[in-house]
């Protein structure tokens, strides 16, 4: 079953850039599914639009229609509050709020006004755990979030976002900035994680894309170029940019 | 061998080197005559006799705590009434307002941060006085309050255009952060944006009020000019005097040499030191060493 519904869904920039054009692409739920494609073609954008988290950015006209779990994300009566809530996203580079470790985790339960101790405590350590993060950080949780490596971090905020406990992930090239040896714990986690989530994941190399998709869509240059089950894009694409591109001839 | 410049730029340094120390020069002499013209009061005066209650130097009395009081009690009703106000505007129009209403309240405060004191202390009397006079039903309008009015509409405008910059200046990602996580416009503003740019607010809270701690002329018009110990709970309802005011409007008629020249004095160094505290406060939190976690987000 999808959870996510894009259909028709076009996207300008106020410098006239067309960061996306006429999307149509469902997600399905409890699944990792895999956008990928060489740099520009829109996957960030995709994920901050189905997050409605282009609001400060310079978008100008947005078409089409995104629906999350039978929300519709630009309908100006949603409730953005709970479509966060519902929808959970990691940027690309990582950004740690101007607070100490677990306030960074316990901020997004705090505003939605749960005060229990214990509760936070026990989603402070789980979600450190899910995130491959909690050994490295167990003793100095009360220190600034952003005094972590830049690896760290980027775990950090995966916790802050698994601590919402949300219907979807969207994690945008979440171990761009780790070793190889986080990198395979991260995906290890993520393959136990998609059975509570649904997970859209944008790589940061086709080798992790294969590695990690039960659903894969190729981006380029904000178009959508082909979409396929399984490892289907990798071994037998359809698409001769699409086969350039898996086969690592550019991007 | 140190490789000697072109003759015009030498010319130009050593421009910039004379007037850079002349001014220093300058600011050192205007020291040196306030010190030595306030200095004397200390022996002409004991200390026990000026730090009395009871201004009037016609008859020998030169108590100058009814002034300190009233200048801080009225600079202190200004900072109530500045800091939410200008904090509260600075938010607004950096987190709150369109694009095209920050268009024009932008310029708007910049050209209030420059209004002269003394058209606001005019527009107090014609308007903040009589009506605070009817509207609480006072004797007269002329109170430690309409000081602070005013003083606020002084430091208003500096407190917003610097906040507001600070505000500004927090990056939009820790915006876009804290909304992912489901917190509403409002909770940002508190949780992030605000904490995030908390040296700048705290150094526009300290212009703006450092600003109106020196101010003389809006103060002097609408006070009262009463230099009476404002102790009771009503202070803030009666008219009192500042250290500015005395200054400004007894200076003129006192005798060069005088005792009470030289208390004048002593009044203007004891002003001067407050805002040598204040203006090294600013500094301190400006330049101070940022720590680790803080050198590392900006
Ligand atoms: N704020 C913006 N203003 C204008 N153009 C933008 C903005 N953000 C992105 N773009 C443009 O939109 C297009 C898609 O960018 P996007 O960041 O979505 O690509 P991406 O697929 O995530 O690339 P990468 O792999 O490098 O992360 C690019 O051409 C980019 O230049
Ligand atoms: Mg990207």
């Amino acid at each position: 079953m999808d959870i996510i519904l894009i259909t028709g869904f076009s996207l300008s920039y106020a410098d006239g850039t067309e960061g996306l054009k006429n999307i149509t692409l469902g997600i399905p739920a409890n699944q990792i599914t895999v956008m990928l494609g060489p740099a520009g073609g829109g996957k960030s954008t995709l994920m901050r639009a189905i997050n409605r988290l282009n609001d400060l950015a310079d978008v100008i006209s947005m078409t089409g229609s995104i629906i999350v779990d039978g929300l519709d994300v630009n309908d100006p009566k949603t409730n953005l509050v709970e479509l966060r809530r519902k929808v959970g996203m990691v940027f690309a580079r990582p950004v740690p709020l101007p607070l100490s470790i677990r306030q960074n985790i316990t901020y997004g339960l705090e505003v939605a006004g749960i005060t229990d101790k214990n509760r936070l405590e026990a989603v402070v350590e789980q979600t450190l755990k899910d995130a491959v993060l909690w050994d490295e950080v167990k003793d100095r949780l009360d220190s600034p979030g952003v005094a972590l490596s830049g690896g760290q971090q980027q775990r950090l905020c995966l916790a802050r976002t698994l601590a919402l406990d949300p219907r979807v992930i969207l994690l945008d090239e979440p171990t761009s900035g780790l070793d190889p040896i986080s990198t395979a714990k991260i995906e290890d986690s993520l393959q136990l994680l998609k059975k509570r989530y649904t997970i859209v994941l944008a790589p940061h190399s086709v080798q992790q894309a294969s590695r990690t998709a039960d659903f894969a869509a190729f981006f380029l240059q904000g178009e959508l170029i082909e979409t396929a089950r399984g490892k289907d894009l990798f071994t037998m694409p359809k698409d001769k940019r699409t086969q350039d591109y898996v086969e690592g001839r550019f991007g | 061998m140190k490789e000697q410049a072109p003759l015009p730029e030498r010319i130009i340094t050593r421009g910039i080197q004379a007037a850079g120390y002349s001014s220093i020069l300058f600011v050192l002499l205007i020291l040196y005559f306030l010190i030595s013209e306030g200095a004397p009061a200390v022996f002409e005066v004991p200390l026990k006799d000026l730090l009395t209650v009871r201004w009037y130097p016609i008859e020998a009395y030169f108590g100058i705590l009814p002034l300190l009081l009233g200048s801080l009690i009225v600079t202190l009703g200004a900072a109530l009434i500045a800091i939410p106000a200008g904090v509260g505007t600075a938010v607004f129009i950096s987190e709150v307002a369109p694009g095209w209403m920050k268009e024009i309240l932008k310029p708007l405060v910049e050209v209030l941060a420059g209004f002269p004191s003394v058209m606001l202390g005019f527009l107090g009397i014609l308007i903040v006085s009589p009506g605070l006079r009817q509207a609480l039903r006072l004797p007269t309008g002329l109170t430690a309050l309409t000081g602070s009015l005013l003083l606020a509409g002084i430091a208003i405008p500096t407190i917003v255009s610097i906040a507001e910059d600070a505000l500004n200046n927090v990056p939009r990602a820790y915006r876009e952060a804290s909304w992912a996580v489901g917190a509403t416009r409002w909770q940002t503003i508190w949780g992030v944006t605000l904490p995030a740019a908390r040296s700048g607010v705290l150094m526009a809270v300290i212009l703006g009020v450092g600003r109106s701690i020196g101010e003389t002329m809006a103060v002097m018009m609408v006070t009262g000019n009463a230099p009476v110990m404002p102790l009771k709970w009503n202070a803030l309802f009666s008219p009192i005097r500042t250290m500015t005011a005395t200054i400004a409007s007894e200076m003129g008629e006192v005798a060069t040499g005088s005792t009470h020249y030289h208390v004048l004095f002593l009044i203007g160094i004891i002003l001067f030191l407050i805002s040598l505290a204040v203006n090294i406060t600013a500094t301190m939190i400006v330049f101070r060493r940022p720590k680790r976690s803080e050198r590392i987000l900006s």
